[in-house]
């Protein structure tokens, strides 16, 4: 179970030859097979419908009326009305989206690139202490994140970046760590030592050695924990929840879009307008439904594989 | 490695590579983590720069206070039902996907498009949990404008002038909430059981069906015993989301921070929230976090030591 993670392009070939190596041969149970066959077809059929309609009926949502919505859940949207999504994006998704890019296009570089410097020096560079600072990093993971909030709201009041950018980006960046850390060490231990050393024979200094020779052969593990940096950072609701919230009356909303979809939800109670609340959730789910798309495999596992480490 | 760890300015370079990453974890996650610890002993608001020592006060408070005696009470429910529902439903459609297929002369195969259902059944884990919350909001809708009680009057089974409120029924609503955890979790799990199906090697299979193994036996013989360590690790991480929830909780229920109707879904961390937050009630709450954390702690120990079985190797 060490090393799950894979190109795309290998697991698909790996695929592949599952398919077409197993001989299809005359089934030798017949009946009992086909049977189970049908019947495993049928949960699992159920299952999916279970989970796609609920997603699919939200956003049909949003092409109907608020009356047509409350009146039948089973309705067919009876004229398409493509207004609540610019409604939405005006209400604040547009500005709650704009908010959490903002972040991300620091936070997840900066989360990266600490936590791979982090572990490289961890993982290959044998000094007193070594081991303790791992697991200090590592350990990180198995608090309950609410142990910390109380200190962590006056810690970042204390700094003066209580409802800032730079405040949320650092926060981020330092509960990223832990998992960050683990996952880069086990991936800088897999790679090998004579690449280094023919670097260092040709005089290359460590910083150097790291930036031009490690990471780039570093580069399918930073994708993985990239993408789960990616999914974590931007689905994250109880840090902004605490650190994002206005200080005074004339402070600007700086909700991240996690935030902005529940104060949607509570503002569109009050104007029964769910047409634009659902809407707002369409907006929110399309990136990651094209991020997950576009890199399922690795998704599946990468995540797979930090959990059962 | 060894020229290379003796390689001039090596030192420099390890302590230049460590101190940032390390001064922002120390920073925001260690210290605090250490301080909750220290204002749990006080009786702080967190408005005032100044507090008390009140030694156990807090705790002895919470040991008192009904309302976090039912939310614990509420996280035990939940750290049962939800490891065990979403673990036994995985499991079965990871069977099924890896096993369920017709047998050929190859063995046991998994069904047709089992690469499809994966997609669609890991879906749900890259939503975010507020999506989620306002996804189940309009489905648990308290009039016939909900998903569920809509089908359920189409099919005549709930009575059209009195649709069912599912989030305010105190006897409903936990399990409202449960649901959408497992509707949540599933994917993931059956693809990570999965995984670890398909990492067993086929000639185990092989061998069970030649000495005439039906498909339950397998499973139970063969198939779950090698799968113990992630079932395992699993345990632990639904027990962590359980003890939890807060973010479901605080957006799908009513009241400040939600919990409602009359605290009967109410969980530690919404406790928390609101006793920070809304009553100022900084120590206290830091009391809760201490709680929240020696169960945790507790819980993954009991976990691991009660699903301990010989490690299997293959």
């Amino acid at each position: 179970m060490t090393t799950v993670v894979k190109a795309p392009g290998e697991a698909a070939a790996e695929k592949r030859s599952a398919a077409s190596g197993q001989p299809r041969g005359k089934s030798k149970s017949g009946s009992d097979g086909m049977v189970l066959n049908v019947f495993s077809h049928g949960f699992l059929a159920v299952w999916g419908i279970l989970i796609i309609l609920p997603l699919i009926w939200l956003v049909l949502g949003s092409f109907k009326t608020d009356v047509q919505i409350g009146e039948s859940a089973l309705s067919w949207p009876a004229n398409w009305h493509f207004d609540a999504f610019p409604r939405a994006w005006d209400k604040g998704i547009g500005s709650y989206f704009a908010n959490t890019l903002i972040v991300m296009v620091f936070s997840v570089p900066l989360t990266m690139l600490l936590g791979s410097m982090a572990a490289y020096v961890l993982a290959r560079y044998p000094f007193r202490g070594n081991r303790p600072i791992y697991y200090f990093f590592v350990s990180g993971a198995m608090f309950p994140v609410f142990l910390a909030l109380v200190p962590l709201f006056f810690m970042v009041k204390r700094l003066d970046m209580l409802n800032t950018f730079q405040g949320l980006i650092l926060v981020y960046v330092a509960y990223s760590m832990p998992f960050t850390v683990f996952f880069m060490h086990s991936f800088f231990r897999t790679l090998p030592t004579a690449v280094h050393e023919a670097a260092v024979i040709d005089g290359a200094s460590h910083t150097r050695i790291f930036f031009q020779v490690m990471m780039p052969m570093a580069k399918p593990g930073l994708i993985s924990v990239g993408i789960f940096n990616v999914l974590g950072q931007w689905n994250q609701y109880i840090l902004p929840s605490v650190l994002m919230q206005p200080q005074t009356g004339s402070d600007p909303e700086r909700y991240m879009l996690t935030q902005g979809l529940i104060q949607l939800q509570y503002q569109m109670g009050y104007e029964t307008d769910l047409p634009v609340l659902f809407a707002g959730v369409t907006i929110a789910m399309i990136p990651m439904l094209v991020v997950y798309l576009s890199f399922q495999r690795q998704i599946q596992a990468g995540l797979t594989s930090a959990t059962l480490k | 490695m060894s020229h290379v760890a003796n390689s001039k300015g090596r030192g420099g370079f390890i302590a230049g590579f460590l101190i940032l990453p390390l001064a922002l974890y120390l920073t925001f996650v260690i210290w605090p983590y250490i301080q909750t610890f220290g204002y749990s002993f006080t009786n702080w608001t967190g408005q005032s720069p100044t507090f008390d020592f009140v030694g156990l006060d807090n705790y002895s408070a919470l040991l008192k206070d009904e309302v976090f005696r039912g939310a614990l009470l509420h996280n035990l429910l939940l750290l049962v039902f939800v490891p065990t529902v979403t673990i036994l439903i995985s499991l079965f459609f990871a069977f099924m996907l890896n096993a369920g297929g017709r047998s050929g002369a190859g063995g046991v195969k998994g069904v047709a498009g089992s690469a499809l259902y994966k997609v669609i059944y890991f879906f749900p884990q890259v939503l975010s949990l507020a999506i989620l919350a306002v996804l189940f909001g309009a489905v648990y809708r308290s009039d016939e404008g909900g998903l569920l009680n809509g089908f359920l009057t189409k099919l005549g089974l709930v009575d059209p002038a009195h649709p069912i409120e599912w989030l305010n029924q105190p006897n409903f609503v936990l399990w409202c909430l449960l649901l959408v955890v497992v509707w949540h979790g599933v994917g993931f799990y059956l693809v990570l059981f999965s995984a670890a199906m398909q990492s067993v090697p086929k000639d185990i299979y092989e061998a069970a069906l030649l000495d005439g193994a039906g498909r339950a036996q397998t499973f139970f013989k063969v198939t779950l015993p090698l799968l113990w360590d992630s079932v395992q690790t699993s345990a632990v991480y639904l027990g962590i989301a359980a003890m939890d929830m807060f973010v479901l909780v605080s957006t799908m229920t009513s009241g400040q921070f939600g919990g409602g109707p009359d605290h009967h879904s109410e969980v530690m961390a919404t406790v928390l929230m609101r006793n920070f937050l809304y009553f100022g009630k900084a120590g206290y709450a830091c009391a809760m976090g201490v709680v929240m954390l020696v169960l945790t702690l507790i819980l993954s120990a009991i976990t691991l030591r009660a699903t301990r079985r010989e490690h299997v190797e293959f």
